[in-house]
């Protein structure tokens, strides 16, 4: 399993229920059900991948996480996982309110554009940054929302949620290892993992 | 000995099956109307073996003109096998080696249960339209009859598409103690306009044949073409925009150009008539006014929830797998997809894929991998569940 889905892996008690929004091929939901006993649901638009998770025995729905979140009363699950989707969420503001109102906790990870490669490629090359963690060009990223790890602080702040946990990381050679980044990881970890919670 | 039992059956690679009939003959069953109908006779098929703590059943619920015989073939003769023998069988996606599947014909029909083509007992003469008027419960009450009878506590799961979608999805609310899982496809919570419409269309064109006599027709005077014209209106519904113009366009029978004449034949034209030819051989008219009727009065949310959807649930405890097809105009995706709010809303387990097909409604009977592939590893996973829970029983 992919590194920074260890970390969050890591993070859930077992026996939790949890709700995988964006849940694509269901490998961490798949993890979380045979090692932790998690009860899980995914959200996924894509219908092959939602046929995948099927396959393999996950109950996932295929929709749009935007619309499908709205059918789940409050504190419906122990935790909801966003997963490498903020930076492509059309609100994210309104997604996270979501989650932390479905949710009891949850779990966000997303792609730190405040990488040193990131900022050089802006600075050094005045284009737009492409990278291993970001290998879209501007025309056809599904990311369309750029934040670093400093910001998701901010919006924490600004919208009133509580950061439980962080873990800023760098994937290596092989996707599933890597490393915590501890110095400066605004400029040094690709990805941030947080746990957060009202 | 089963060795070579298996070896005598030919080079077939279908499973010979035999037609069985269950009789209520207790006479007290009452139907939703309130009238009593006596001696009802089921017709109905199994394949694979009930394993000895009875938790392996699949009971697969036919549509609108099917029959019990879901799968293999009477006779090593026989050239087509049951209507959803790619589903099910020995490796298939309802795996005959690891399931036991049951199949009955509904009641209303005319391939064994009884129906309106039933003789009345103790009288010479068939009920033809003295049958009383049945409902999608009756039939999924008449089935837990049959599902006592072969004395199975609870069913693995219940499938069908279409109508046998609104069964399954009937077992779920009126047996949630009964249904391990469930898995309506492309099917609905309540018929639509456009559903009823369509019916209605059909029951016109069998009631408006002279033939039809008010129900009492003879075998050889019977309304062929009434029946067989709502076999093609039927038709047109399972087909989508895109499948008519793949499979047909305008292309011509027999011809390259068009002479302008009324006994020119455009390829879709000649497929409807042969559709509706073969289909007057095996279906009563009858039979196809009843069940049309029964498919039309089914609402779920009325008839559980008193009008809402999500209290139609309220005592269901299945877990659910619903499929629906992005061409199917018959019962489209947003009908599935409020099956779908109405079990979130409830709390119950629910996946749910909705496959993209070019082939409208009738996709679910076509040969699908994707399907096949969810059906079979979704059923695994109930399966390896409730036999988890049992184990930690013991």
């Amino acid at each position: 399993m992919r590194f920074d889905l260890k970390i969050m892996a890591s993070w859930i008690k077992p026996g939790s229920t949890v709700l995988g929004l964006g849940c694509g091929e269901g490998d961490l939901l798949y993890y979380l059900k045979q090692e932790k006993n998690v009860k899980e649901t995914g959200i996924e638009i894509k219908e092959k991948k939602v046929a995948l998770c099927i396959e393999k025995g996950l109950s996932v729905l295929q929709g749009d996480i935007n619309k499908e979140i709205l059918d789940y009363s409050d504190k419906s699950f122990d935790y909801c996982i966003l997963s490498q989707t903020l930076q492509q969420a059309y609100d994210p503001e309104g997604l996270i309110k979501e989650i932390l109102r479905v949710g009891k906790k949850a779990i966000v990870s997303f792609p730190n554009f405040g990488h040193i490669k990131i900022r050089l490629q802006l600075l050094g090359g005045g284009k737009a940054p492409v990278s291993r963690e970001l290998p879209y060009q501007w025309y056809d990223s599904p990311n369309i929302r750029v934040l670093t790890l400093e910001d998701f602080k901010i919006f924490a702040n600004k919208i009133g949620f509580n950061i439980h946990k962080k873990a800023a990381i760098k994937p290596g050679e092989k996707s599933h290892e890597g490393k915590i980044v501890n110095f400066l990881p605004n400029l040094f970890a690709t990805y941030g993992i947080y746990e957060i919670g009202k | 000995m089963n060795n070579n039992t298996a070896h005598n059956i030919d080079k077939s690679p279908y499973k010979i099956v035999k037609k069985q009939f269950f009789l209520i003959s207790e006479n007290d069953f009452i139907l939703q109307t309130g009238e009593r109908l006596e001696d009802i006779t089921i017709a109905y098929e199994t394949f694979g073996t009930l394993n000895a703590k009875k938790n392996n059943a699949i009971l697969i619920l036919h549509a609108l003109t099917g029959d019990s015989h879901a799968a293999g073939v009477y006779d090593k003769k026989d050239e087509k096998p049951g209507w959803w023998d790619i589903m099910i069988g020995p490796g298939k996606a309802i795996d005959t080696d690891i399931y036991f599947v049951i199949c009955s014909n509904i009641l209303g029909g005319c391939m064994g249960s009884t129906g309106p083509s039933s003789i009345i007992p103790g009288e010479k003469n068939s009920y033809n339209m003295n049958f009383p008027m049945v409902t999608i419960p009756d039939m999924v009450r008449v089935q837990k009859r049959l599902i006592d009878h072969l004395k199975i506590k609870k069913l693995l799961a219940v499938t069908g598409g279409s109508l046998g979608g609104m069964q399954a999805l009937e077992w779920s609310v009126r047996y949630p103690d009964m249904v391990e899982a469930a898995i309506p496809i492309a099917t609905t919570m309540k018929h639509s306009a456009l559903s009823i419409a369509f019916n209605e269309v059909a029951r016109q064109a069998i009631t408006s044949d002279p033939n039809w006599n008010n129900g009492n027709y003879s075998k050889e005077k019977k309304p062929d073409i009434g029946l067989s014209v709502a076999r093609m209106i039927g038709h047109i519904t399972y087909l989508s925009d895109k499948s008519m113009r793949m499979k047909f366009g305008r292309k011509l029978q027999d011809k390259n150009d068009l002479p302008f004449t009324f006994d020119t034949k455009f390829q879709v034209e000649s497929y409807l008539k042969y559709q509706g030819e073969k289909f007057v051989t095996r279906f009563d008219a009858n039979s196809f006014l009843y069940i049309t009727k029964a498919a039309d009065y089914f609402d779920l949310e009325e008839q559980h929830g008193k009008g809402s959807p999500v209290d139609a649930f309220l005592n269901a405890k299945a877990r659910f797998l619903v499929i629906s097809y992005t061409s199917d105009w018959l019962y489209p995706t947003h009908e599935s997809k409020a099956i779908v709010k109405a079990l979130k809303k409830n709390r119950l387990d629910v996946s749910f894929c909705e496959i993209k097909s070019e082939w409208g409604h009738d996709a679910f009977l076509l040969p699908d991998k994707r399907l096949n592939k969810m059906i079979k590893g979704f059923l695994a996973s109930v399966y390896e569940k409730i036999q988890g829970a049992t184990n930690n029983e013991i």
